[in-house]
């Protein structure tokens, strides 16, 4: 059985790196700001995180968004990715608090949800990336500063939000058959 | 859309393509940390040397990453204005002088320093871009695995990665089809829908994509434990190919590089100042 | 004899019990199957059959935990405390699902996959992997991606990749489920073939008897609710309604003689419809029953609901996927769309609901040119089911799912539920209202998601492949519903690889092939033309063979007699 968990993890990895990268790389959805898009790939991030914990998170994070890079044909922007892994990570940290697969997402687990997300991408996106980028890249402080708030804000709505109702509504799906009666 | 075209592998007879893949994984992180290392310009220029001459030894035509080059020169062009935009002085921050070329409008003036400073960014990024180019478009994605797991990362993670190529293109697919049909029930996700809605929206395409994903992940691990996958610490790769005397040479050319690269950072600091 | 030798699976008063669960879904299994065996394990759904499968190869108690009481050997191995590493060697498990189990991003690397994981030494490797891809006649594909591959190659690769552990046992798990008609009997072949030339044994869990039956098959257990009720020779088992009682289909050759009365019996060797003993009598009486009753004639003249003209399409430009298509659906009509995969069916449906656009051509609905209107648009009156519900269903409670599309179209919440409500209660889901999605069967969800697109009122209803996977009794439960639709008015379009839905459910059939419209006739007709039914790769029924061996003419005269009464009997059983 133990064995089983482990390949799961190693497909879940691998799933969730594609799905990941389909949602990344090829679903445009417009977000209010003019010219950006809604980066849907960490709401799924947040619910695959939440499931199969910060191995699979950060892995899936990393994977994922080296691929997406790749696939645009530059380098990957290593600050950038590894940001990714982070939330992964951090999200995934909560995963034994949280246990959705028990299947109820009540108050006080949304709550956890939500600040397991939101820590995640205001650390990832506000320290880890830009100070990275000025590691790596040299680039100016206050245009790195700008670029993770804005990722950290859209990204915290994305993942909160969409991830949210993905957690909610996966609990669903495996709420117990007992008491149903039909009317 | 399969794994080749994911990721655009261009199948030829050259050089580069008979590295093995651990080779060129291997070159390309070399590679890409001995030019995120410097900013050193004379050394940028030495690697630059080296990743066109790679590029032309592949045999792979220039229209045919052409998208890719495309790409990558607009995302320059765009980081590059915001860096201006941002500050116009990093230049003057990290060569310390201040050479104003022209003054263009309220406080952005042109100087020298942020004009080579831009230069180099640019530099440090057309280094890199052959090689991650090369890196893709002459690596067989069926290496990839074999070739992480040589390089010392574990099978199982190399495995993710395999999977992750294989079923690219299914998803994309389910991507699609679900989305279809979720527009025909009125499902929108375009700007005629307020951004709110939007995002509930999603959730209708998102939560029929994730459960046949977990569906999917159960199958797949069934398969594979069913043939043995997690039987052994180790594992053999249809694909790996032995070394052989280039990719022993490409490899030492890359720890060369690297090496020289940190060299020349140590001992001369990571900028080159043409402006003292 | 093989009884002399020792079994190679042997299960003792063995019983299973998945943890989730409050009872066994095995109860008192005493089953013995020898070396070189053909056997067939049929059920209906959640008769246990896979569950059984599992047992043997070790997903249940190792992947799906459970408990097991009694003992099973497989191979010398004592199953239940053993792994599933250790059972691979001796059982190699071919899976329902073509694309999950193919793994590799070739087929090569694909074949090779238990072999790497064996740690086996590269140069060893490719020669056993050539040598399996050559048993199973992949070998000229080996550096193939799975997309570029059939359904029917997929599953071969399957099977080498699991020919390479020289495995005692063969395990194949529903392998008809995903194929056309013509594929599935390939299919059957290359396994009887595969059989004989390694003396493996084989075990085949399907409910699909017929196409099964193709080849032989020594014996055929039956499953149903937990339970071993019948474990006999396919000649022996036809001869009692044992199949019929418990939700499975006999071949259509028996229920017709059947119906003329004759008296099936071992000795007429009934499991396969060349090697049947008709005698004189029994002939007579297929005859006499085929001229007892004249044919019904179809009645008024058709009104034309959907007019395609001159369609044509490609996805990349210089491959076109649909050439030159011309057809006319009429109003109230229950038609059925047919062909190998990639023949264009799919393609068809796509356009027609608005998800592609036609390179040329015309839709006309009602008369009226669809050209100019969106997908949004025409989903008001063409509603489009995909083949896995699964796909479909994007809300967690049923009344929310079928509401989805009203709620997006700006009506009043008390309009929605008054609408929604009659449509659950047509679908006969109104018990279910508040019930989330999950806790129901595949066939209700199936259900739900038709009755979510018919929450619009839509003239025409598109389903792609409505009975995929399902048993006898769902097949049944789904088609009649469909049916009980179609007399209320809907017209019904079904994409299907399923032979018996098509001559069953359907009078009229449109036959693809490369991108073409090759028929348009009626479903008797087209399954009892022979080049038709290579072209199309379809399977012709085993009644147009009956008709021929009996010289009933013309055939396909006879396999709506069939039809007929076979309607007439399962109407008047409800």
């Amino acid at each position: 059985m133990k064995s089983n968990n482990s390949i799961k993890t190693v497909v879940a990895v691998g799933i969730g790196a594609a799905l990941f990268f389909v949602l990344g790389r090829f679903v445009a959805i417009p977000s209010p700001v003019p010219n950006t898009n809604i980066s849907l790939q960490y709401a799924v991030l947040a619910l695959l995180a939440v499931m199969y914990g910060p191995v699979a998170g950060g892995l899936i994070g990393f994977i994922g968004h080296t691929l997406i890079d790749l696939s645009w044909g530059g380098s990957p922007w290593w600050s950038w990715v590894i940001t990714s892994a982070f939330v992964g990570v951090i999200v995934g940290l909560f995963a034994k608090k949280l246990n959705v697969q028990e299947g109820d997402f009540g108050k006080g687990k949304v709550t956890l949800f939500a600040i397991a997300n939101i820590a995640a991408h205001v650390i990832g996106w506000i320290v880890v990336a830009p100070v990275l980028d000025i590691l790596i890249y040299a680039e100016p402080a206050n245009k790195v500063f700008a670029q993770g708030a804005f990722a950290a804000i859209s990204n915290t709505i994305t993942a909160v939000i969409v991830g949210g109702l993905l957690v909610l509504a996966y609990t669903k799906t495996i709420a117990k058959k007992g008491s149903l009666d039909q009317e | 859309m399969a794994a080749n075209t994911v990721l655009n592998y261009l199948p030829r007879k050259s050089v580069i393509h008979r590295l093995t893949g651990t080779t060129k994984l291997a070159f390309f992180l070399l590679f890409t940390f001995a030019s995120m290392i410097t900013y050193n310009t004379w050394v940028l220029l030495g690697l630059l040397a080296v990743s066109i001459a790679a590029f032309r030894l592949s045999k792979i035509k220039i229209r045919e990453v052409r998208f890719m080059m495309i790409f990558m020169l607009v995302f320059l062009l765009l980081n590059n204005l915001f860096i201006f935009l941002f500050d116009p002085n990093q230049g003057t921050h990290l060569y310390g002088t201040h050479h104003v070329l022209c003054h263009l409008f309220w406080r952005y003036d042109l100087t020298a320093e942020q004009l080579f400073y831009m230069v180099n960014i640019s530099l440090k990024y057309f280094v890199a871009l052959p090689v991650a180019i090369l890196f893709i478009s002459a690596t067989d994605p069926s290496e990839f695995a074999a070739s992480l797991n040589s390089i010392g990362i574990s099978y199982k993670v190399g495995y993710s990665v395999s999977i992750a190529l294989r079923y690219i293109p299914d998803i994309q697919r389910d991507y699609h089809s679900i989305s279809q049909a979720q527009q025909a029930r009125g499902v929108e996700l375009g700007k005629n829908e307020k951004f709110f809605s939007r995002l509930k929206n999603s959730v209708n395409i998102l939560l029929p994509l994730i459960l046949t994903s977990l569906n999917r992940i159960d199958t797949i691990s069934n398969a594979m434990e069913l043939r043995g996958f997690g039987k052994n610490k180790k594992r053999t790769w249809y694909t790996q190919r032995p070394f052989a005397r280039r990719d022993f040479l490409t490899l030492a050319l890359g720890v060369l590089l690297l090496l020289f690269s940190l060299t020349v950072t140590i001992k001369c600091g990571r900028f080159y100042n043409p402006f003292c | 004899m093989t009884e002399q030798n020792l079994p190679v699976i042997s299960f003792k008063d063995f019983s299973f019990q998945y943890r989730a669960q409050k009872k066994p879904t095995l109860t008192g299994i005493n089953l013995d199957i020898y070396p070189g065996e053909r056997v067939l394990i049929a059920g209906p759904s959640g008769s246990g059959k896979s569950t059984l499968a599992g047992c043997i190869n070790g997903l249940n108690p190792f992947s799906n935990p459970g408990e097991c009481t009694g003992s099973l050997i497989v191979d010398g191995v004592d199953a239940p405390h053993s792994s599933i590493f250790e059972l691979s060697a001796h059982v190699g498990t071919v899976l329902q699902d073509p694309d999950g189990q193919f793994i590799g991003l070739t087929v090569g690397e694909d074949i090779a996959f238990a072999l790497e994981n064996s740690c086996m030494p590269q140069e060893q490797m490719h020669s056993i992997t050539r040598h399996a891809a050559e048993l199973v006649g992949i070998q000229d594909h080996l550096d193939y991606a799975p997309h570029e591959l059939s359904g029917g190659q997929k599953q071969r690769v399957s099977l080498a990749g699991v020919m390479v552990d020289q495995v005692k046992i063969l395990l194949f798990d529903e392998p008809l489920a995903n194929l056309d008609p013509a594929t599935g009997k390939q299919a059957i072949e290359l396994i009887d073939e595969i059989q004989q030339k390694t003396d493996t044994t084989v075990l085949i869990i399907e409910h699909r008897l017929e196409d099964v039956l193709w080849k032989n098959v020594d014996r055929i257990v039956l499953v149903n609710e937990g339970k071993i009720l019948a474990d006999l020779h396919p000649d022996e088992l036809l001869s009692t309604t044992l199949l019929a009682d418990n939700g499975i289909r006999e071949p259509l050759y028996v229920t017709a003689m059947r119906y003329a009365g004759i008296e099936i019996a071992p000795c007429k060797k009934p499991s396969h419809v060349n090697s049947l003993i008709l005698d004189q009598t029994d002939q007579k009486m297929l005859q006499n029953w085929f001229h007892q009753k004249e044919l019904s004639e179809p009645s008024g003249t058709p009104e034309p609901l959907l007019e395609i003209k001159n369609l044509s399409f490609g996805y990349t430009r210089n491959h076109p996927t649909l050439k030159d298509v011309t057809l006319t659906i009429y109003k109230g009509e229950m038609v059925s769309i047919v062909g190998r995969n990639g023949a264009g069916k799919s393609t068809l449906s796509k356009l027609i609901c608005g998800f592609e656009t036609p390179d040329q051509g015309t839709l006309l609905f009602n008369g009226r040119d669809l050209s100019g209107e969106n997908i949004r648009h025409r989903a008001k009156y063409i509603g489009y089911v995909m083949q896995n519900p699964n796909q479909m269903i994007s809300k967690t409670m049923i009344f929310d799912e079928v509401a989805l599309s009203l709620r997006n179209s700006g009506m009043t919440e008390d309009q929605i539920r008054e609408k929604v409500e009659n449509t659950l209660k047509i679908c006969g889901l109104y018990p279910f209202r508040n019930w989330p999605v999950s806790a129901l069967s595949f066939g209700q969800k199936k259900r739900v998601t038709i009755a979510s697109v018919l929450v619009q009122d839509p003239e025409l209803i598109i389903l792609d492949e409505p009975t995929a996977g399902q048993d006898f009794y769902h097949y049944t439960e789904i088609m009649e519903f469909l049916r009980t639709l179609n007399q209320r008015g809907v017209t019904v379009i079904m994409i299907t690889h399923d032979m018996h839905l098509m001559l069953e459910y359907t009078p009229r059939a449109l036959v693809f092939s490369d991108g073409q419209l090759i028929a348009d006739r009626s479903a008797a007709a087209v399954l009892c033309d022979e080049s038709l039914i290579t072209q199309a790769a379809l399977k012709e029924t085993s009644l147009f063979t009956l008709a021929n061996r009996c010289g009933i003419t013309p055939p396909e005269a006879f396999v709506e007699r069939f039809i007929e009464e076979d309607r007439e009997v399962r109407d008047n059983g409800r």
